[in-house]
């Protein structure tokens, strides 16, 4: 539905690390990045998008307005969508409709995060009407845990292995050492990765993402304006989703202690992990064959292969097999994370949406060097933010 | 003169989810009365069923259920995880689905089981714990323990 695109013009990122400074410094950093690489001037932009992070006091919360002041002033209209690991589509949305509806012609996607060392962890106090904070209270379950649940479920169901596991984060590892953005860019072997110590059974430290200071923006734009600025082609958006579950969800879900109950009404024909991509899917027109890549939210290593099965790569059940055969490998049929994933770059929470959309658009122009996926001109960004946010994105050539 | 524990005051580390019965704890769930689906932690507010608008009402929900999976805490949780030893000690939590309510239930897995005790699909029952102890008393919590089988008995 080309009525209903819009061109990515300019890409930019700090680059992944943890030095613990100002995350204003990372998001401006990877603005004059993506300003420049576009061409457009930071005076012409008619629309700035923020995604938040709630660990970086209120200029955090209020992202749109922070990185509109630290370019300076220029009476812009903004927005800040906080969606946890989702806000960086949730502010590629904005941005997009904000184009669609004719409110501007150029916008700037940008989003940022400082965090700390170790595990997520909720804000301090006491709020027991807080499901975030109960279940490390009551339980003591951690994001990994949820990780270690669908892994070891895979184990149980489909005969996946800890060889398999380790093998995602041993080929990720590979594409990441190629990356100059990624914060990790170590070759691992299938030993190392089993050699490091326990965390969430059966998943081990150098498979489970770890958290980062990182900032990427998008410079977004209508097919109009890609037009008079010249640029031949662009990237564009074919399809954004943003959906939320349907009631009922059966699968147990971060930050929840329980899935919702199916004894009255039945779950949906599409759980909610496959409805993320079906909504993209179905904006766009665009099906799981038509893909030569994708970025999924690897914030574990066995979840990569969950993601395989929700974006249709393969049946449920088949994503061993599809690793096995190489297929999601750089030079297989659908290389996915070929940008290294999160476990190449540690998760920035609200940079990481924009981040795979940049790799997308590397992608997409031909410009990923070593890591280049011939031909590719179709990608697919895939990432869920706890507490129901769904986020994929479809960019096309 | 009887031990120091059996004088400790036992208190739910969570008011409402779960019955005191130390034989056969029950967790306190609510049923929407117009859909017939169930809410746990219970939910007093409005049905989050769509399109229904309860009544809710207070429910005890199945003892025993099925593993849906497991995982270990192999790292001390952060705060407000309370550590309830002077040392850690990694403990084991499972998903265990309720035929009855059709809901699955996270929750720590008592002392000793490990994940590789456990399988996809194997019985549990529901028990109550001690989450963490302080000068007052000791938190209870629930917590999954498998139901041994004549055939693991064997194993």
């Amino acid at each position: 539905m080309s009525d209903r695109e819009v061109a990515i013009i300019g890409s930019g990122m700090h680059p992944w690390g943890k030095w613990g400074r100002n995350f204003v410094e990372y998001g401006v950093h990877a603005i004059n990045e993506a300003l420049e690489d576009s061409g457009v001037p930071w005076t012409d932009v008619g629309f700035v998008a923020g995604a938040g992070t709630v660990r970086n006091g209120y200029p955090g919360y209020v992202p749109g307005a922070t990185f509109a002041q630290a370019m300076g002033w220029t009476g812009v209209p903004i927005s800040s969508s906080y969606a946890a690991c989702a806000s960086g589509a949730q502010a590629i949305q904005s941005a997009r409709v904000q184009i669609l509806a004719g409110f501007c012609d150029v916008a700037l996607v940008v989003g940022a995060d400082t965090t700390p060392k170790g595990f997520l962890a909720p804000q301090k106090g006491e709020r027991a009407t807080d499901p975030d904070w109960l279940r490390f209270r009551l339980l003591g379950a951690t994001n990994p845990t949820y990780f270690g649940l669908y892994a070891r479920r895979r184990m149980d169901l489909y005969g996946a292995t800890e060889e398999d596991f380790a093998h995602v984060k041993v080929k990720n590892a590979a594409m990441g050492a190629l990356n100059e953005k990624a914060r990790y860019r170590k070759a691992y072997g299938i030993d190392d990765v089993m050699a490091s110590p326990m965390v969430a059974d059966p998943l081990r430290l150098l498979e489970i993402c770890a958290t980062s200071d990182g900032g990427a923006a998008l410079v977004v734009c209508s097919l109009e304006y890609a037009e008079r600025l010249g640029v031949k082609n662009p990237v564009k958006v074919a399809g954004v989703s943003t959906v939320t579950p349907t009631f009922p969800n059966t699968i147990i879900e971060m930050p929840n202690m329980s899935t919702d109950s199916s004894a009255g009404i039945a779950p949906p024909a599409a759980g909610f992990k496959d409805s993320i991509a079906l909504a993209a899917y179905e904006e766009s027109g665009l099906g799981p064959d038509d893909l030569d890549l994708a970025e999924v939210y690897d914030l574990s290593s066995a979840l990569e292969l969950d993601w395989y099965e929700h974006l249709g790569l393969c049946a449920e059940g088949e994503a061993e097999g599809l690793l096995r055969d190489g297929a999601t490998t750089l030079g297989g049929r659908i290389p996915v994370n070929v940008s290294g994933g999160l476990g190449a770059f540690g998760e920035a929470v609200p940079a990481q949406a924009i981040a795979q959309v940049c790799e997308l658009v590397a992608q997409l122009r031909g410009r990923a060097g070593d890591r280049q996926v011939e031909g590719a001109g179709v990608g697919i960004t895939i990432n869920q933010g706890l507490f129901g946010h769904g986020s994929s994105v479809i960019c096309r050539r | 003169m009887a031990s120091t524990g059996s004088t400790r005051e036992r208190i739910p580390a969570i008011e409402g989810y779960f019955t005191l019965d130390e034989d056969a704890p029950r967790l306190i769930g609510t049923r929407c009365e117009s859909s017939g689906t169930y809410f746990f932690p219970p939910e007093h507010t409005a049905s989050r069923a769509p399109g229904h608008d309860g009544p809710l009402v207070e429910v005890e929900l199945s003892r025993t259920g099925k593993v849906w999976s497991y995982t270990s805490a192999s790292y001390q949780p952060p705060e407000p995880f309370i550590t309830p030893t002077e040392e850690f000690e990694p403990f084991t939590i499972a998903a265990v689905h309720l035929e009855a309510e059709q809901i699955t239930v996270l929750g720590q897995c008592v002392s000793g089981v490990t994940p590789d005790d456990l399988q996809v699909g194997d019985e549990m029952e529901l028990v109550l714990d001690v989450l963490y102890s302080d000068d007052e008393a000791d938190h209870l919590i629930w917590k999954w323990k498998p139901i041994e089988t004549s055939q693991e008995a064997q194993r």
